[in-house]
């Protein structure tokens, strides 16, 4: 059985090849993971101290655990106004990301399956409106809502909040790709309406992508902390993230804030891990599912 | 084809944006100049402020007048985004009828004709002796007749000490900056800093030059002038980059943790701060409790009593305010009432900018973490000898950025504190002309 052509010595030489680059992959991995996760302990670990050993025991490491006092004292804090941030917050971001996912969807959809006029050219404004930055938009957006007397209401962030022209373009390429014409032609005579159609047949097809935008939109909505700076003069209408960095700029006139800052971003990444947690799971098998076919 | 096609859309976009941004030049309604009592009805009127615990304040004042009704609306402090919104909301018509404004922006929102001038209130104009003379100087801005807005708080300069290494170590506290310099010696061969040059911010230092009588801006009404190099300032600058190069101050960026830590451990001795400091000290170095006493800032000339100031800021009335002789109204209560000052002072330690307001009860008391101190005493008198006729430039943000860029290069070894302040004047003037505001 000699007709096997590597020799032993290859297969070592080949393995050597190979296990370099693996532990050299490792070590960078290692490191980028090490890199990456050492705010988020630094967060952890200050969160659990008081204002004394705060400054005074190494960051780096537990001082006596007192987490739940200082939740406590985060949520009892000027009549709870934290929770009523988060709540905001979770409204704006979980509404947003799914009502925009559902209009990005559409839009893609019918971009992707339906001729008519000027279909390309709506496509390529959209497109183009991918390439303006939301900060750019963020001015522009305030001068128009003061023309209609909107600013600092709960609108002046939601509604722009809803634009995800990436997400129409998502749904579109995966629409074209994922949605087969012929599918939708026996729904048609089958008598499935349009609207049924596109909610039974095309947007359980498009389920992975449509997991895609609605993460991708609630992250953008989360972190969008412009947006609600220029808009909103109401402390109630806050965003968690305007909320704590409003609390941040007067650590210095009330140094009590900055332990409350240090717990109230902790709590306030909570909803976001969440999120990513539970609809990975989708988000993978989606892609795997794609990669099979 | 589609190449065209997705040009066009670019361009479409992009003047939506463009169309957007240009909009709304209509002036702001209610230009009137007159300041008279609204007749009829109960008016609300809206005021801006990032004051922790403003609202329970106000609360005091809407209690008591059904007819003028205050609705607080707060957000990040002055530079962190609420002045840049006053400035939107100026260009849109809708800014509050009050806001808070530091002194040191108040020009920026002057030169942008954003300010109601309330000399025209006849209620203010009687109050101003009510005010400590120098905080007045600070919302005129160089015109005795005018008063963009009411002094709320200030921030006097005195000494934080650390009585007992002072006390261990034999060295008695400096009464003048030559001491100061010598105490400096000595507390490094004790093993300790004198003190910690705040690098990046560079209103400290502002305090320590007005102290020193430097006068960094002017204004005849016309024409600004620029003299942040002027011959006080480079005094005050000289004496610190002496102490920079003998390695006899540390240099920690302030406000932060390692800064705090430098005080709660012994590392830093003294500190030249304002009125507001005492809390900052008190919770960044809990471990020194009851060790800290406060004295008199140090002098130029022996015998000499001046003293700095540092913060500070007022209420203005911006103009569109439909309102102005109520908003007026509530600004005087705001900041003389004994009532709304004192709440002030509990909740957010602001030290009053009137006479009277150094008399507060709450500030006649001594303060644990001074070792029961009366501290508030020695800031009363330094409100008093805090020099008249400092005046901040329409371009601050900009004018701290560059001397502070310059002081970090200056205490890392490149180049020196004089040179920052030649730098930040020569940029200073320049980002000035840019704006179109006519320098001399």
């Amino acid at each position: 059985m000699t007709t096997h052509p590597t020799t032993p010595a290859e297969t070592v030489r080949h393995r050597g090849h190979s296990t370099v680059p693996r532990s050299a992959a490792m070590l960078i991995m290692g490191v980028c993971t090490v890199y990456f996760l050492l705010p988020l302990w630094w967060l952890f670990v200050g969160a659990t101290k008081n204002r004394e050993q705060f400054t005074g025991t190494s960051p780096l490491w537990f001082a006596d655990f007192h987490l739940a006092d200082n939740i406590r004292e985060l949520i009892a804090y000027r009549d709870g106004v934290f929770l009523r941030w988060t709540l905001n917050s979770v409204v704006y971001t979980g509404g947003a990301a799914l009502l925009g996912t559902l209009l990005a969807a559409m839009c893609g959809y019918a971009l992707a399956k339906y001729r008519f006029p000027g279909r390309e050219l709506i496509f390529n404004v959209v497109l183009s409106g991918v390439l303006v930055p939301a900060t750019a938009l963020a001015l522009p957006l305030f001068l128009i809502f003061s023309q209609v007397q909107a600013t600092n209401t709960f609108w002046a962030v939601f509604l722009p909040s809803l634009v995800n022209p990436f997400g129409v373009y998502l749904a579109r390429v995966y629409a074209t790709a994922g949605v087969p014409d012929g599918l939708l032609e026996a729904a048609r005579i089958d008598g499935s309406g349009e609207i049924r159609t596109f909610f039974t047949i095309s947007a359980r097809l498009m389920s992975p992508a449509l997991v895609t935008i609605f993460l991708f939109h609630f992250v953008a909505v989360w972190n969008n902390f412009l947006l609600p700076l220029i808009m909103l003069s109401d402390e109630r209408l806050f965003p968690v993230t305007l909320g704590l960095y409003s609390w941040n700029t007067q650590i210095a006139q009330v140094p009590e804030l900055r332990g409350m800052v240090i717990v109230g971003s902790l709590i306030s990444i909570a909803p976001l891990a969440v999120a990513f947690l539970l609809l990975q799971r989708f988000w993978r098998t989606g892609i795997s599912t794609g990669a099979v076919k | 084809m589609s190449a065209l096609l997705r040009t066009i859309g670019v361009l479409l976009t992009s003047a939506v944006a463009v169309t957007a941004c240009s909009t709304p030049d209509a002036a702001p309604g209610g230009t009137a100049s007159a300041c008279a009592p609204s007749g009829g009805g109960p008016v609300t009127l809206t005021f801006t402020s990032w004051i922790p615990g403003v609202e329970q304040v106000v609360q005091a004042w809407n209690a008591k007048n059904p007819d003028i009704q205050v609705k607080v609306q707060t957000g990040p402090n002055g530079n962190g985004g609420t002045y840049q919104n006053f400035f939107n909301q100026l260009k849109a018509g809708n800014a509050p009828d009050l806001g808070q404004i530091e002194y040191d922006a108040l020009p920026g929102f002057r030169v942008q004709d954003g300010l109601f001038d309330l000399a025209a209130c006849d209620i203010v104009a009687q109050a101003k002796d009510q005010f400590v003379p120098w905080t007045w100087d600070q919302v005129s801005l160089g015109d005795a007749k005018a008063a963009y807005g009411v002094p709320q708080d200030t921030g006097p300069m005195a000494l934080f000490y650390r009585a007992d290494l002072f006390e261990k170590n034999g060295i008695a506290i400096p009464a003048t900056w030559q001491e100061y310099a010598a105490a400096a010696e000595k507390v490094k061969a004790a093993g300790g800093y004198i003190t910690n040059f705040s690098q990046s911010d560079v209103n400290q230092f502002a305090g320590l030059a007005w102290q020193a009588g430097g006068r960094w801006f002017g204004n005849d009404g016309q024409k600004w002038t620029v003299s942040l190099a002027d011959e006080k300032t480079t005094k005050v600058a000289q004496y610190w980059q002496d102490l920079i190069d003998r390695k006899l101050v540390s240099s920690v960026p302030p406000w932060t943790t390692e800064w705090d830590n430098a005080y709660n451990t012994d590392q830093a001795w003294t500190w030249v701060s304002a009125v507001w400091g005492a809390n900052s000290i008190a919770s960044g170095a809990p471990k020194t409790a009851g060790k800290w006493r406060v004295a008199p800032m140090p002098q130029w000339s022996s015998g000499e009593a001046v003293a700095g100031n540092w913060g500070g800021s007022s209420t203005a009335v911006f103009k569109g305010s439909k309102h102005p002789y109520e908003a007026a109204k509530f600004a005087l209560w705001l900041n003389t009432s004994e009532e709304a000052l004192t709440l002030l002072n509990q909740k957010a330690n602001l030290y009053p900018a009137t006479k009277a307001g150094a008399n507060l009860p709450a500030l006649a008391t001594g303060v644990a973490f001074y070792g029961d101190q009366k501290i508030y005493e020695i800031f009363a008198k330094a409100s008093a000898q805090v020099p008249a006729g400092f005046t901040w430039g329409p371009a601050m943000t900009a004018t701290y950025a560059n001397a502070s860029d310059g002081f970090k290069a200056a205490v890392s070894g490149k180049g020196t504190l004089v040179d920052a302040l030649t730098g930040a004047q020569t940029f200073t003037v320049q980002t000035l002309k840019n704006q179109a505001i006519p320098v001399a």
